[in-house]
């Protein structure tokens, strides 16, 4: 059972039990899945600085933070709790271009070799961490929702202004993921 | 408990309920007041998204590299089923008109397109695949240990602002 729960959980199941967030935050508040609205509340509630788009009542949205609180608070306890003791498994295609770029670590979910202190201080780290968080926290307000709010909660509602934002997020990854980001990982 | 019935964007001077019914999927259907600590119901929800996102692999930078390279089915699998489940259960919702815990009637509204959704989305996606990370994988990679990710977490904050700051001038 514990092996079980260790090892990296199949898509059938964690698709499943993200698609079941939809009806319960509904049926305990009358709560819509969306998460980047927590980006815009933290700015209501620390730079609002005059700006329109941020003078609204933050604390009525509260509910959001507690859900990202948890959210951060299962991380750690899955990490703490039942870690998966084998190295990240990944296509070997993928494996063989990463490891071009001199990213060879696979024993967490980041590769180390971006994803730590000493990396943001290179060119590479500061466009992909930096740049990369700049470009998810425009993007996701100026579509007004990101993959929880479009690509679940909006589709599951069938929304189709939804499903325009979903494929450009596949579009814009797919540019990417394909043609920019290789330059990047060579800096 | 309380229980106010005028429409939550009535108080005197509060305009954002039409500009955040527009964009923002996070409206605060609920007219009830409930204490603060109602809000650990949703802590609840959020540690079992958290798990589900860690075991899964979801917030890992590498299955999103796989997906944007289609070297993996994986998450298509975890996104295909999430939307049917997704779909299944607000259909079910609204065909047996189920209420929420508190009796409330369930909500939907309507979203309108807007050319937000395209330039958006186009460069929400650029950022999803150079850091591995929508909006909530930012909160369980940074629970996984890469403390270095609040900076990503600060820098989409910041991104955030520019929007607001912007807004008027953008085209929607």
């Amino acid at each position: 059972m514990l092996q079980a729960l260790q090892q990296p959980w199949p898509w059938y199941v964690a698709g499943a039990l993200i698609g079941l967030i939809v009806p319960a935050l509904l049926i305990l508040g009358n709560k819509h899945f969306g998460i980047s609205a927590n980006l815009r509340h933290a700015c209501a509630a620390c730079f609002p600085a005059g700006i329109k788009f941020f003078q609204y009542d933050w604390k009525k949205e509260i509910w959001n933070f507690f859900f990202v609180g948890g959210i951060l608070a299962g991380a750690i306890l899955t990490t703490h709790l039942i870690p998966d003791p084998h190295p990240v498994q990944i296509n070997a295609a993928l494996a063989r271009e990463l490891a071009g770029y001199g990213i060879t670590d696979r024993s967490s979910l980041l590769p180390r070799e971006l994803f730590s202190w000493s990396s943001l201080f290179t060119l590479r780290g500061l466009i992909m961490l930096v740049g990369g968080g700049f470009l998810v926290g425009f993007g996701t307000r100026y579509a007004g929702g990101c993959t929880s709010g479009h690509a679940i909660m909006g589709l599951s509602d069938l929304q189709w202004p939804s499903l325009v934002a979903t494929v450009m997020f596949m579009a814009g990854g797919f540019i990417m993921a394909n043609l920019l980001l290789p330059f990047i990982l060579h800096l | 408990m309380k229980t106010t019935t005028e429409p939550i964007n009535a108080q005197p001077g509060n305009t954002d309920f039409e500009v955040r019914s527009l964009d923002t999927i996070c409206i605060n259907e609920s007219r009830k007041q409930h204490p603060w600590w109602y809000n650990f119901k949703y802590m609840a929800v959020g540690v079992l998204f958290g798990v589900v996102f860690v075991k899964a692999e979801v917030i890992s930078w590498f299955r999103i590299q796989e997906m944007f390279r289609l070297q993996s089915f994986h998450m298509y699998g975890v996104i295909g089923t999430a939307v049917v489940v997704g779909i299944i259960s607000v259909w079910l919702i609204k065909k047996f008109n189920i209420k929420t815990i508190h009796g409330e009637k369930i909500e939907f509204h309507p979203k309108k397109f807007n050319k937000g959704q395209i330039y958006g989305g186009l460069i929400f996606g650029l950022g999803w695949a150079l850091t591995g990370a929508c909006p909530g994988p930012l909160f369980a990679q940074v629970g996984t240990g890469a403390l270095v990710v609040i900076v990503v977490l600060l820098s989409a904050i910041a991104g955030t602002w520019t929007y607001g700051y912007f807004r008027e001038k953008l085209p929607h």
